[in-house]
């Protein structure tokens, strides 16, 4: 956080005194905001969390992940089986309607499966979707999904980002159409969008009401509102019910003015230092030999920034995947902090003195030179590299960053596979170029055995820690603040569920 | 008049072409625009697919001509972002722009220049000081500061103004005060200058030992000529509000055309950062050219070159 912020909401924080927040209960509308211009709510065509919030509460999937146990539950369908590794039939809901009136049936399945696998339709999150090869019906209510290659967290996508789209409406007005005037099976029917600035909600009254909630708030109002103190300013103005995505600091502020509900929860985020074992950028450098990486991760105080900086419900993680996630071993090796060690570990590989060497990144300043604190003290000069995502992702497709801070959102998907899969099966992204963790991650994202998949995961995160080809840092976390009168419980994967909602 | 007005405005349009052409080489060097599009935990297939399909994987001068060959004809492209024809996303947002930059430059000049006068009368007394300090405080204090300040006080404590948003023209109040406040200092400064310099030259004596009234003094005879950099001034900070308030823009969530084009940066939105830039440096140039033409209304002597 930089300091004119801070003082910026302190002085907020100093004035909020003279009025209390007054919630919208009496209209029956919830009011809250987007930092972000959200590109089209059609969410085959966008990217960002503020889209698969709208998406969780105006489309419903196949199936549904409790966010609390974890279990997956039927949603569009009530049974699901595979016939073979590649095969998954489903029977679907009956009496379901969209809230344009169009009954929901097996068409409308076999044409939104068929229009995102397609690539030619460009969706932007092709992980999502370039799993399935086709769908086909087998009668009105019956269909079966055919893969291209097993995929085991197939359930956790039809859970999540695979919504149902209306087949004749979506076939007329197509993706420019779905984003002005969206229409799916949710607990919310939208009834205007001004793209990127206004969407307002409105609760479905044909809603089918199972596994998911019917809404119990009336209405929802989103604006986008860029800055985060005018939000905290509207906030106070009683304009704003929900804040979001609060930063620690801000959230402790107004905490301490104990007239807010204020919600942290854990976030399937994890922060990660890549390091070039691969020698991808430089053959020789340092990174190349496991034992500065080892020192490095014996020099970094984690526990430390987590208390100072990170805060709220974050934890130092050892794994390279989020603890929530199927298949995410926790038992590997862990380097405590320990700078004398780090100095031991550089001296034995031939870097008495340390060395200097680039440092990327491209969020969290704070947290990066915190580290960079941390490597100088054992020797390790770090020059910092700071750039935006998209043009150090570049750097990092090209193998030109030898050593760098880098998160993952794993787009909520709650498996190993969203993370690991990523970064360790040999593509643009993956440093260490281990051919043996490549084997075995790509084995376990080819089998739909679940006791298999945990034990090959299992070994593959163990040789991860064990050669330091990343030190994992630490999970991020979500601070919520709500007016008295809003009842929610927050999850712990950063999405917001409008229709769990209620007020006091 | 006919001819120099001709030679200004093809000038306008090479300008602006060249702009648009550094920008579009620039924009590229900020990072591949397939990874801004996919989003931060796009797989690297993704990003294949994209650029395949926007034709990222063209030589960039193919892309740029591709690019103008529409742009000459209106056809401006479709937003990457939004998906909607940038036209329309422009179309919407540049009314907030212009209504803020007009009100704000309005606000300035109200402010500054009667300011600027009344501290030439007297320099270095009370008024004098008093406008340096507004000056020096204009100048000094971040917009997005200021703006928060008044948020604090206008609209959280006294409940008089919204914070945000552009519904009516309520919500422009404190955003035309901050902006306008911005510019200021400079404009004031500058007429307090002029005021001095021509209050000591010979055709102001003159005037005065005439014993003409000094109210017609300085607003006739001294404010019109003082007042020829201020316009040129003026023309150069009109062009500044309409495509730097960002900070002002982001504040007050007022989504203009200043927000849309820093967005577009970070978006990497090409299209639609091509036809902001395009636009923009449009306005310059229109406004650097009416000044001109002011100014020569102003001033007979500069009529002749």
């Amino acid at each position: 956080m930089k300091l004119p912020n801070l003082l910026a909401a302190s002085a907020i924080a100093l004035s909020a005194g003279a009025m209390s927040a007054q919630a919208d209960k009496a209209d029956d509308t919830l009011r809250l905001a987007f930092t972000k211009e959200l590109e089209t709510v059609d969410i085959y065509f966008n990217s960002a969390r503020e889209g698969i919030l709208l998406a969780r509460a105006i489309w419903d999937g196949l199936l549904y992940r409790d966010p609390v146990t974890g279990e997956y539950k039927g949603n569009l369908a009530t049974e699901w089986k595979w016939i073979d590794d590649v095969t998954l039939e489903l029977k679907l809901r009956e009496g379901v309607t969209f809230h344009n009136g169009e009954p929901f049936n097996a068409d409308d399945v076999v044409y939104t499966v068929n229009y995102v696998a397609n690539p030619d339709n460009g969706i932007v999150v092709q992980r999502n979707v370039s799993w399935m090869d086709r769908a086909e019906k087998v009668d009105d209510y019956t269909v079966r999904i055919i893969l291209d290659a097993p995929f085991p967290p197939a359930e956790e996508f039809l859970a999540g980002p695979v919504v149902m789209y209306p087949n004749e409406y979506y076939a007329e007005v197509g993706p420019a159409g779905m984003a002005l005037n969206p229409i799916g099976t949710g607990p919310y029917k939208v009834s205007s969008v001004d793209p990127g600035l206004h969407y307002e909600l409105e609760a479905f009254d044909g809603y089918h009401g199972d596994p998911r909630n019917a809404a119990s708030i009336g209405k929802i109002d989103i604006r986008t509102i860029p800055d985060f103190n005018t939000q905290i300013a509207e906030f106070f103005n009683g304009q704003l019910d929900f804040l979001w995505n609060v930063p620690a600091d801000q959230a402790e502020k107004l905490d301490a003015m104990g007239k807010y509900q204020v919600e942290n929860a854990e976030a399937i985020r994890i922060g990660f230092i890549s390091m070039d074992a691969s020698g991808r950028a430089d053959a020789d450098g340092p990174m190349t030999n496991p034992l500065v990486r080892k020192a490095v991760a014996h020099a970094i105080d984690r526990q430390a920034i987590v208390d100072a900086l990170v805060k709220g419900s974050s934890e130092v993680v050892h794994s390279a995947c989020a603890k929530i996630q199927f298949a995410c071993e926790q038992d590997v090796a862990q380097y405590e902090y320990n700078p004398e060690k780090a100095k031991a570990l550089l001296a034995e590989a031939g870097y008495p003195d340390g060395f200097e060497i680039d440092f990327h990144a491209y969020r969290n300043r704070p947290y990066a030179e915190a580290m960079m604190g941390f490597l100088d003290e054992v020797g390790i000069k770090t020059n910092l590299v700071y750039l935006k995502y998209s043009a150090l992702r570049d750097a990092r497709s090209k193998g030109e960053v030898p050593f760098t801070f880098q998160t993952w959102g794993s787009y909520s998907l709650a498996d190993a596979s969203a993370i690991v899969g990523e970064h360790f099966t040999g593509g643009m992204l993956d440093d260490a170029k281990d051919a043996e963790v490549t084997a075995w991650v790509n084995e376990a994202d080819s089998t739909t055995d679940k006791d298999k998949r945990i034990g090959l995961y299992s070994k593959a995160l163990k040789k991860i820690a064990d050669e330091a080809y990343w030190l994992p840092l630490w999970s991020y976390n979500v601070n919520y603040v709500m007016s008295q009168e809003v009842s929610y419980a927050p999850t712990n994967d950063e999405i917001v569920r409008f229709f769990d909602f209620s007020w006091k | 008049m006919f001819r120099f007005i001709l030679k200004r405005l093809g000038l306008a349009v090479l300008v602006a072409f060249t702009v648009s052409a550094i920008s579009f080489a620039l924009l590229f060097l900020a990072g591949d625009p397939a990874t801004a599009i996919a989003g931060e935990n796009a797989a690297s297939e993704d990003i294949a697919i994209i650029n395949a399909q926007y034709g990222f994987d063209r030589p960039l001068i193919v892309q740029y001509l591709d690019w103008l060959s529409k742009a000459v004809t209106g056809d401006l492209g479709q937003s990457w972002y939004f998906k909607l024809p940038v036209s329309q996303i422009i179309g919407d947002r540049l009314p907030t722009t212009m209504t803020l930059g007009l009100c704000a430059i309005s606000f300035a000049l109200i402010l500054s220049i009667p300011m600027g006068v009344a501290a030439a009368a007297r320099p270095n007394s009370i008024i004098d000081r008093f406008a340096l300090f507004i000056a020096v405080v204009g100048q000094a204090i971040p917009s997005f500061w200021f703006g928060l300040l008044l948020v604090v006080f206008f609209s959280i404590q006294l409940g008089l103004v919204p914070a945000s948003g552009s519904g009516t023209w309520r919500h422009f109040i404190l955003p035309t005060v901050v902006l306008g406040y911005y510019a200021t200092p400079a404009i004031m400064r500058l007429t307090r200058a002029g005021m001095i310099e021509v209050l000591s030259a010979d055709y102001i004596r003159t005037a005065r030992a005439k014993g003409l009234p000094t109210r017609k003094i300085m607003f006739k005879h001294a404010l019109r000529n003082a007042i020829i950099p201020v316009v040129s001034l003026a023309a150069v900070q009109m062009g500044f509000m309409l495509g730097g308030s960002i900070v002002v823009e982001s504040v007050f969530a007022l989504h203009g055309a200043g927000f849309l084009a820093w967005e577009s940066i970070s978006r990497n939105d090409l299209p639609t950062m091509q036809a902001l830039i395009l636009i923009f440096s449009m306005f310059y140039i229109t406004f650097t050219f009416l000044a001109d033409v002011l100014n020569a209304w102003l001033d007979p002597r500069l009529r002749v070159g």
